[in-house]
Formats: C-alpha cells, structure tokens, sequence
C-alpha cells in the first residue's frame, strides 16, 4: 500500500451566497461571485489530513478538475495540510458540462496512476447535488465504497467506515483500496489561517490534462433550463374557525 | 516604535484582517472595527499589557474560526438534513 489518499475538492459558489439565476435562464450567475471549496470536501480534506497526522496514511494529494480559478480551492487544502495538489485544466464548454461522470472518469485514472489506497471525496456538492462522483469513481474502478460517511477509522489494509443511513448508522468494514465520501458529522474543518496559506505555497501543483489521462469528456446530459423556486405564496389570517372552514372549501382542499 | 512586539502585533491584525474577509456583516464593518481597535491601543508601551491585548487578539481570531464554522454546519444540516419535529 502506498499510504497515498487522494482528495478531491470542487470549486463551488459560497453556500453564504444569494443564487441568482441568468435572465435567459441557461445558468446561475457565477461572475464577480464569491466562490469557495465545498463544504463536504473541506470535511474530506480534514479527515484525511487527521489520517496522516494520526500516521495512518502517508501522503494527501487534492484535485480538483476546472479553470485556472480552481488553483485558489486546491491552495486551500494545501493550507490544511494536504501536501501536494493536481490541476486537472478543464475550462470553456467542456467546464461547463462537466459532470460527475466526467470527474469520476479523470478521478479513477489518476486514483490508478497515483497508485492510491484511499479516495476520500465530498457526499455532494451544494451547486448540483448530485451526489454521484464518489459512487461512479468506486464502480469505475470496481473499488468498494462507503459513502455517507460519519466515522472512518483504518484498520490495516481495511477500513471501518460508519455510515449516515436513513434507518440510523450502519458500520462496513472494506478491503483497501477504497473510495470513501464524508457526511457532515465526520468531522470539523480546520480553518487554512493566513499563516498556513503562506506556508502551502511552498507545495506544489502540477497540471494535468484530461486527454493526458485518456479521459473523454463528453457529456450526455444537457441542461435544457434553470429556474428559480417557485415564490413562496403569501399566508393568510382568519378570525374564526368557520372563515377557516370557509376558505378551505374556497380552495377546495375540502 | 522599536518596539520587540511590533511583529507580532503587525501579524495578528493581518491575520484577523485575512479572517475578516467573510465577516457576515461585510469586510468593511470588520475592518473598521478593526482598526479602530487597534489604534486604540497605540500608545501602549508596557511589555505586559501588550502580550495580554495579542493573547485578547489570539482568542478573537479562535472565536471567528468557531462563528464561521457553526455559521456554515448550521446552514448544512438546515439544508440537508430533516429536523425532528
């Protein structure tokens, strides 16, 4: 086992952030907005960071696929300590197709390349929430998977990962190597200080091309329209229980 | 000011400055405050003094880490998770 865990984090519009949709409602308005690391992936990175600390792992690699702005994301996690990062250069059209298929493509090429043991990723991210690369990235590269994931704890050349589950938790135990994804509770980020961004620049980035990594990048998912929510509907106040009455069969809820 | 702590005052505010940047009530707010904070005590001169007003600086920078931190998993589990009720 190489004790190398890969990372990877998404460039994604700050949770904090108004969404406003384009007037020609083929997007969300992403310029001049502030954007930030996915709040899952920060909890992925931490909980890699806390393996290699515990000695557990020996190297934390982030990746992160886009435009030359997703190198602010992956300083980010150089700043809380993971040691080297890969730009996967995806910029234009073929950025804004980018899906999960796509990134679990280029993810599992690199998971081979590195020779990982480990493939640590958010659960989702807050822009699309779609909530597959991680499980893609398994299939692809026929690795088990534990998703959901509010404990991990390794154990040799397996992992005991305890999961988030409907029912309540359900702990797996799997054969290394595997992909996990990281639920809320798993951890608390640390936050990359101004101290430690001026140390992770020392570390490096190297760039890489999907076409290095004989990645294609076609979507078959074309996003036909986006709209905002529909408005929340005033509420209305009555006096007595027969104007409640009343109104409801106006409406003929009854 | 040759003074030995300048140092490490000048670090302090810059990295509260750094913090301030997601401030929820905007970085203008922040930095005023800041720097009103920080002129305040200038004219301190008393070795002691100064390293309890960097160790009150410390535990405010700690403080904002705990705000943004709470700010975003309670914006997380509102989002993502069904409250009991």
């Amino acid at each position: 086992m190489t004790g190398r865990v890969l990372v990877g984090v998404k460039r994604v519009i700050d949770y904090a952030v108004k969404i406003r949709v384009k007037p020609d409602h083929s997007g969300v308005v992403t310029d001049g907005v502030k954007h930030s690391m996915n709040p899952f992936c920060e909890i992925a990175v931490e909980e890699a960071v806390k393996l290699k600390e515990k000695k557990l792992i020996k190297e934390v690699v982030a990746i992160s696929c886009g435009p030359q702005q997703v190198q602010e994301t992956i300083r980010t996690a150089l700043a809380m300590g993971a040691d080297r990062g890969i730009h996967v250069e995806v910029s234009g059209k073929d950025y804004e197709n980018l899906g999960p298929l796509q990134v679990s493509k280029i993810l599992a090429a690199l998971a081979k390349k590195e020779e990982a043991s480990l493939v640590i990723l958010g659960k989702q991210a807050i822009d699309d929430d779609c909530n597959q690369t991680g499980q893609m990235t398994a299939a692809l590269l026929d690795w088990p998977q534990g998703t959901f994931a509010s404990e991990v704890a390794v154990e040799g050349d397996k992992v005991k990962i305890v999961r988030e589950i409907d029912g309540g938790l359900e702990t797996i135990k799997v054969n290394m190597p595997a992909v996990v994804t990281a639920d809320l509770r798993l951890n608390t980020p640390r936050y990359a200080t101004l101290p430690n961004i001026m140390k992770a620049k020392k570390k490096k980035i190297a760039n890489v091309k999907p076409q290095d990594l004989g990645v294609d990048l076609t979507s078959r998912v074309e996003v036909v329209r986006v709209d905002e929510p529909p408005q929340r509907q005033a509420g209305m106040k009555v006096e007595t229980v027969d104007d409640l009455v009343g109104k409801l069969k106006e409406a003929g809820r009854i | 000011m040759a003074n030995p702590f300048r140092g490490e005052v000048v670090r302090l505010y810059k990295n509260l400055l750094f913090l301030g940047r997601e401030y929820p009530k905007g970085v203008e707010y922040f930095r005023d405050r800041l720097r009103a904070a920080f002129v305040k005590n200038k004219d301190v001169q008393d070795p002691e003094k100064i390293k309890q007003l960097i160790k009150r600086g410390e535990f405010v920078v700690k403080e904002l880490e705990a705000l943004y931190y709470l700010r975003k998993y309670r914006a997380m589990k509102k989002r993502y998770y069904e409250t009991d009720e």
